[in-house]
């Protein structure tokens, strides 16, 4: 019997596995393939704005992907150095090969059990989980996690070709999909997609501008593990009106312009024949040219995801400055995946269907290796807790870029893969990536959840923080910049802290409070919010419908 | 049933020519089916003889049937369009009571409905509300721009420029390392700019002075013919006038509209020292009064005259001989013959035309005035920090504002403006 069981091994399912067990769970990581473990399966890069603020707070409570990415890092980059310190993002590029190397490492050094197998239905017992079968035979377990990324039903497109399957080269998780979609938790399709990948040999990089990694090798972790790669530079290549005219000319054979795709895809990450027509305007588009490793020829063309046929990513990527002669590896593709409502899921992400199932990552509905893995490290935490009856880990997006993350989920739900940004974050001057332990190491040690070693490195922060040394340290001089703004923000949050006191039951009807419309009622029925402040977020809710079940969670309540 | 269906008298009391019974809710058509046997089409009138439960004829009446959410209130909603009379009133109303499952609405009840509804927003429920109360011509128009969303469509203007600003400043912190993202050098120059604008606005004439009649006072010692000339231009006894000073102890109102500029005028009591206790306290009352009016008449010494920004000099009594000749800028009024009123209430609407807002302008209340000044701050404060993260939290603060002016919110407004207009993402 596990405590918890977790599938997919992916960057959610890494962190959720590795998480349950730091709280003590027996915990088994089921996959398909083991050399998959940790896989990048999109672009080779870590952090960024906002989502180096998330691996930053991941990496208080112990969760691993700072500390891969540190070991793998052959490119660094502060972004916002010239901004204030609250928007600062650290960002590398990592050798695929070390990274997966290092997450290996890391699972298994924290004591999960690899399965290899494939995960083929739910085993439920009485409205709770009791195990998962597998092509392995049963396993029972107290929690799930399911995190298969967009494995669910995927459909894979190249031009005209249609596939299914997840990533590249791998199969779909067809029948736990369609056990999703009975349970109803299936909300809808979304896209994704990647450019080709080209061969690093082929391009002629003197004619391209440098972007050189930064000079200070500063780490991802609060704990340095002192290994230190050879770093290497990107570089920039731009479109040109050849290459737009290209890919306008073959408008037709995308399956996103012709209706092949339903799925809705991100507005942030646009393929490159969506940024052509709809910035029709531009003239060039800027193209990242990153190294996927030391030992790798491969290189990841930033900025051109597309689904286009093969013989037209040729050509127009053939277009562009210094890559006239270049050589696609592999074809860029669209990848269209089944989503569940994250709002059918609670703060601890556990479903409110089915006690016991939790779920993390792009099933939820997010984009991006970050948001997976932060969602992933949530999940853990807290499917060890239902399975060893601990105390829940719940993230506040006062605190906390992972709190903002799951907040937004579960109350707004998602309309396009969600991906986390600075301007999400109503206290962004608070939540830097530079504090993220005075943030949340409180709480961190208080989830029972790390090494001795990180233990210590928070404790001796703290004592930091307490000393007159304080204000000459680097996070010491942000604060106080940031202080007065703090004030006043401190003021909202008295407001928000008044309203997150009133709690809505669980059993509120919403359809039978007095001047609550049919629609409102629904919206909320939809988010269940657990409390008032978390029902001013719930998307249209009126001030006026505000009042109203602030009156009737009052009533209820006395 | 998610609400309860409520109805009410929506004219006047009667008597009067006609008058309208509303009702809205999940019953509405339910209960119009009872009184007048069936409804007519969705948004068409129909003439139906309305029955009691016992089938007793009440009227003869235009029945108007609404489908939500396609209503005034988003809900299904019946008008009874019945003859003026008290008893024809009365009899509907105390049949509707009869019938259950509905009940009176509370005032303004069917607004609250629009506005939790959707189908206005607060400035706008705020506009309706003015619009019932409202008396004059110039009230009805400026209420009628309130609730036909005036101040929405010019907040949502600004609300437009600042969710630009806003997604400027959030692509460059958020996507910093594009080509595509413009400088933020003129960011702050826009913040001013906005600013200003929004300044101009506060500095129009507020809606108050509209809703609650310009404040003209009435002031000066005892037994000028302060009361005398009220109750001359009110055309009524209003106030008790006799030869004895101090007669006036209290404050008197008199509501009149001059060319449709409501007015409150006031009577005060005559300014003397005094060791009488209730006159004592009327003319401190009075001294106050004084000194928060709109306009301020004088009857007496000139050179007692309190300052004041908008004042009238009136030579009082000019009709009696032994009076001395009127002062240069004095005004010479006779309450006996008449001399001099329509001079004098000629400069009163002059005056308190200047304190009310143009026909057609946008007004603001209190409220509105206060969060719109909020905004007004925010951005000033925008305007003068470097960092683009501070441009950015001041722009949040001052979006904050808005969205309290009109019970609207949301980042996804900002991540909307800011993917449309940026090619961003790799």
């Amino acid at each position: 019997m596990y405590d918890v069981l977790v599938i997919g091994a992916g960057h959610a399912g890494c962190e959720a596995a590795a998480a349950a067990a730091r709280r003590g769970a027996r915990v088994g990581l089921v996959t398909f393939r083991a050399e998959d473990v940790g896989q990048m399966s999109c672009n080779p890069s870590i952090g960024g704005v906002g989502k180096g603020h998330l691996v930053r707070e991941l990496d208080v409570f112990d969760g691993l992907m700072a500390r891969a990415a540190d070991r793998a890092a052959i490119h660094r980059r502060m972004l916002n150095r010239s901004k204030g310190p609250a928007v600062q993002g650290p960002r590398i590029q990592a050798d695929r090969a070390l990274y997966r190397q290092a997450m290996a490492h890391l699972v298994d050094e924290s004591g999960v059990e690899l399965v290899t197998g494939d995960a083929l239905a739910m085993r439920v017992d009485a409205g709770r989980i009791a195990g998962v079968e597998t092509s392995v035979g049963l396993l029972p377990c107290r929690a799930l996690v399911i995190a298969t990324g967009t494995f669910l039903d995927a459909r894979i497109f190249v031009g005209e070709e249609v596939r299914a399957g997840g990533r590249r080269g791998e199969r779909a998780s067809v029948p736990l999909g369609s056990q999703i979609r009975e349970i109803g938790l299936a909300q809808g399709r979304l896209k994704t997609g990647t450019p080709p990948r080209l061969d690093g040999r082929t391009i002629d990089w003197a004619r391209l501008e440098e972007q050189p990694s930064d000079s200070t090798a500063w780490t991802m972790s609060a704990l340095d593990d002192r290994v230190r790669r050879p770093q290497l530079a990107c570089a920039i290549a731009r479109t040109n009106e050849r290459t737009h005219d290209i890919i306008r000319s073959a408008f037709s054979r995308s399956p996103l312009f012709a209706g092949a795709i339903e799925g809705r895809g991100p507005r942030y990450c646009p393929s490159i024949e969506d940024k052509v027509k709809r910035f029709a305007d531009r003239d060039s588009h800027q193209i990242f040219l990153e190294p996927e490793g030391l030992a790798d020829q491969l290189v990841y063309p930033n900025g051109i995801s597309t689904s286009l046929p093969a013989e037209i990513q040729l050509d127009f990527v053939r277009s562009i400055e210094g890559l006239a002669r270049v050589e696609i590896a592999r074809p860029g593709y669209a990848v269209e995946y089944e989503f569940v409502d994250p709002r059918r899921l609670g703060s601890t992400l556990e479903t409110r269907d089915l006690a016991g199932l939790f779920l993390a990552g792009q099933i939820n509905g997010t984009t991006g290796y970050e948001e997976a893995a932060a969602q992933g490290m949530a999940a853990g935490l807290n499917a060890a807790a239902h399975a060893l009856e601990l105390e829940p880990v719940r993230f506040d997006r006062r605190t906390s870029y992972i709190g903002v993350m799951i907040d937004d989920l579960t109350l707004q739900g998602v309309s396009e893969p969600y991906r986390m940004m600075t301007a999400r974050a109503e206290y962004r001057l608070s939540l830097r990536a530079d504090n993220a332990v005075s943030r949340l190491g409180q709480a961190a040690l208080a989830a029972g959840c790390l090494s001795g070693r990180r233990r210590s490195a928070i404790e001796a922060h703290f004592a930091l923080r307490a000393s007159s040394a304080w204000a000459e340290t680097e996070e010491g001089r942000a604060d106080a910049l940031y202080a007065p703004y703090l004030e006043r923000q401190q003021r909202e949050w008295d407001a928000v802290q008044r309203d997150s006191r009133v709690a809505i039951p669980a059993e509120l009807d919403f359809a039978a409070i007095a001047g609550l419309s049919t629609e409102m009622a629904e919206r909320l029925e939809a988010a269940r919010p657990e409390t008032l402040d978390q029902a001013s977020r719930v998307r249209g809710v009126t001030p006026a419908a505000l009042s109203a079940l602030y009156v009737a969670a009052c009533r209820k309540a006395a | 049933m998610p609400t309860d269906t409520i109805f009410a008298l929506s004219t006047g009391r009667p008597p009067a020519a006609i008058s309208i019974i509303r009702v809205s809710g999940p019953g509405a058509h339910a209960v119009g089916c009872a009184l007048a046997g069936t409804l007519p089409q969705p948004r068409e009138a129909a003439l139906r003889t309305l029955r009691d439960p016992d089938g007793a004829v009440l009227d003869d009446a235009l029945v108007l049937r609404f489908d939500g959410p396609a209503s005034s209130t988003g809900e299904d909603v019946v008008e009874f369009h019945c003859h003026g009379g008290r008893a024809v009133v009365d009899a509907v109303l105390s049949t509707l009571t009869r019938l259950g499952g509905l009940r009176p609405a509370q005032p303004g009840e069917f607004t609250r409905r629009a506005f939790d509804n959707g189908r206005i927003d607060l400035t706008e429920a705020e506009g309706l509300a003015d619009l019932i109360e409202a008396e004059t011509e110039t009230q009805r128009k400026a209420a009628l721009a309130l609730a036909e969303g005036g101040l929405r469509r010019q907040v949502e203007e600004w609300q437009a420029q600042l969710l630009d600003l806003s997604a400027r400043a959030e692509a460059a912190i958020d996507y910093a390392d594009e080509g595509d993202v413009e400088g933020n050098a003129d960011l702050s120059r826009y913040c001013v700019t906005l600013a200003t604008t929004l300044s101009s606005c506060l500095d129009r004439p507020r809606i108050e002075p509209l809703k609650d009649g310009v404040r003209v006072i009435v002031a000066g010692p005892t037994n000028e013919g302060k009361s005398s000339l009220i109750n001359v231009i009110a055309g009524a006894d209003r106030a008790i006038v006799t030869d004895i000073p101090g007669t006036t102890r209290d404050a008197i109102d008199v509501p009149l509209a001059l060319e449709g500029v409501p007015i409150l005028l006031t009577d005060t009591a005559g300014l003397r020292d005094t060791d009488e206790p209730v006159e004592r306290i009327g003319v401190n009352r009075a001294r106050a009064l004084a000194e928060a009016a709109d306009v301020l008449v004088w009857l007496g010494d000139v050179h007692d005259a309190p300052d004041h920004p908008r004042l009238i000099l009136v030579h009082p009594k000019a009709d009696l001989p032994s009076c001395i000749l009127p002062l240069e800028g004095t005004l010479p009024v006779s309450s006996v013959t008449g001399e001099g009123l329509n001079a004098l209430l000629l400069e009163v609407g002059r005056l308190a035309r200047s304190l009310i807002p143009a026909e057609d302008a946008l007004a603001l209340n209190r409220r509105q005035a206060a969060h719109l000044a909020e905004a007004r701050d925010a951005l000033q404060a925008a305007g003068t920090v470097e960092d683009v993260v501070l441009v950015a939290e001041n722009l949040r603060a001052a979006r904050a504002a808005f969205d309290r002016l009109t019970g609207r919110a949301g980042v996804e407004d900002v991540l909307n403006a800011l993917f449309a207009r940026f090619c961003l993402g790799k």
